[in-house]
């Protein structure tokens, strides 16, 4: 039977996301924040959440709206600070104990979440040796400088916004939109991206940016 | 009587001409981003954003302006000929693998060591910001500094050691203030550049660490720049 990965609602793309799930949400800097799927799932109502997400806070992404719904439990992120000096939704819920953070390196970020996918547990990087964000982490030195041991980060779900689709999941981004999406999709069990648009005939591969075969559902959401 | 101290523009366009044809850059946020105004005359820079934008063009203005198209600081921006755009994982690659010529950051402090403070400032109850400032000090081939040479309240930000959580250790190179251009070495800072009508011992006075001067230290100018603001 043909493969064809589209879905015809959030509701579908987004069923069978359990409570305590660890999910990625990509986007930055309002290019590629999968706001459908963001609202699908506070809709969807999966709480005890892990959230892995650049920012915490970010004015364009509608993960707060996940954070203030109380349906997470836990951020992973580079980035958790809110505009101005009253304190963010997400910064209440911490202040109170009521949410656990973990803050990266933004490469850090990205390359565990990488790593997760190519099937590596654990790497060295130069990046936070002797800071507040690696304290306790093993250090080794290689080629003369401190190198610290960063663990992959395995997801069960990724929501991540691409232009266009193919019905085989293949993807195409616009500009800055890829930014944390391809490498999220290749560390989740199920990753789900909304597109523009989703086209009749195969992408072509000298346009296609992420391999199909990394996506599992594909939201038409046209925004 | 001294000249005016640097205001912000100036001090990003002093960091601006040290900046070497054909070189890779990437801006932080605040005042380092203004540097790409000021690059001397027909110098061929490519501006990498950490977002996976390689070859930052000027911030788009009407109908260029693309909520897809940001640098890492969420300006919608323009592409210049010859960008191209990686994943954030491939760019961090690009960063960490050392491949960017110069990074420039803005700080709160540096050390005599050349530890760099930029992070946290240790505000009670905001969260944290790190993004990609930990990446970037640890593995720019050279990372400059722009920040002003004392706080607000007059307190030395160059110093023996950093009070504010560090973003790196040793990582510094050059740092341009408002009042001079100091060179972090083996041997401690280094003033290159003093600005007109103000003394060594002026500037030492000012610097929460001891200060040797360059056998060539000139007088620092920069071109009347008006803020937007003023």
């Amino acid at each position: 039977m043909a493969i064809d990965k589209q879905v015809a609602s959030a509701a579908e793309a987004l069923a069978g996301i359990k409570d305590g799930a660890v999910v990625f949400i990509s986007g930055f800097g309002g290019a590629g924040f999968p706001n459908t799927l963001i609202r699908g799932l506070r809709e969807q109502g999966a709480k005890g959440l892990t959230l892995v997400v650049n920012s915490a806070t970010h004015r364009y992404s509608l993960t707060h709206e996940l954070i203030e719904a109380g349906q997470v439990a836990k951020v992973i992120c580079s980035a958790a600070r809110g505009q101005g000096k009253d304190l963010s939704p997400f910064e209440k819920l911490l202040k109170a104990g009521k949410i656990e953070l973990v803050c990266l390196p933004q490469g850090t970020f990205s390359e565990a979440i990488r790593a997760a996918g190519a099937g590596i547990p654990a790497f060295y990087t130069p990046v936070g040796v002797g800071t507040d964000l690696t304290r306790g982490k093993e250090v080794r030195v290689f080629d003369g400088r401190e190198h610290v041991l960063e663990q992959a980060i395995k997801g069960d779900v990724a929501l991540l916004r691409a232009d266009t689709a193919d019905q085989y999941g293949n993807l195409t981004f616009r500009y800055s939109q890829a930014n944390f999406g391809p490498v999220m999709a290749t560390a989740a069990r199920l990753s789900i991206a909304e597109v523009r648009t989703v086209e009749p005939e195969p992408i072509p591969h000298t346009r296609a940016q992420l391999p199909g075969v990394y996506i599992d559902r594909v939201l038409k959401a046209p925004e | 009587m001294p000249t005016k101290p640097l205001n912000r523009l100036q001090m990003a366009w002093r960091a601006a001409q040290d900046i070497e044809d054909r070189a890779l850059v990437n801006l932080g946020l605040g005042m380092p981003v203004a540097v790409a105004d000021y690059l001397r005359p027909g110098l061929d820079v490519f501006f990498q954003s950490e977002n996976g934008v390689v070859g930052a063009g000027p911030i788009a203005v009407g109908e260029e302006i693309d909520t897809d198209l940001v640098d890492a600081g969420s300006r919608r921006i323009t592409l210049r000929p010859g960008a191209t755009i990686i994943d954030s994982a491939s760019s961090f690659a690009m960063i960490r693998g050392g491949h960017i010529d110069v990074s420039i950051l803005g700080a709160f402090e540096v050390a005599a060591n050349g530890d760099l403070a930029n992070w946290d400032m240790r505000v009670p109850d905001k969260g944290p910001l790190v993004g990609g400032a930990m990446d970037l000090a640890a593995c720019a081939r050279f990372l400059w500094v722009i920040m002003e040479h004392n706080t607000r309240k007059g307190a030395p930000r160059l110093i023996e050691t950093c009070a504010l959580p560090l973003t790196a250790k040793g990582c510094v190179k050059r740092v341009f203030t408002d009042i001079a251009v100091v060179d972090v070495t083996d041997k401690g800072f280094v003033a290159r550049e003093i600005l007109a009508g103000l003394s060594l011992d002026d500037v030492k006075a000012r610097t929460g660490a001891p200060l040797a001067i360059a056998p060539d230290c000139k007088p620092l100018k920069a071109p009347d720049i008006a803020l937007p603001d003023a």
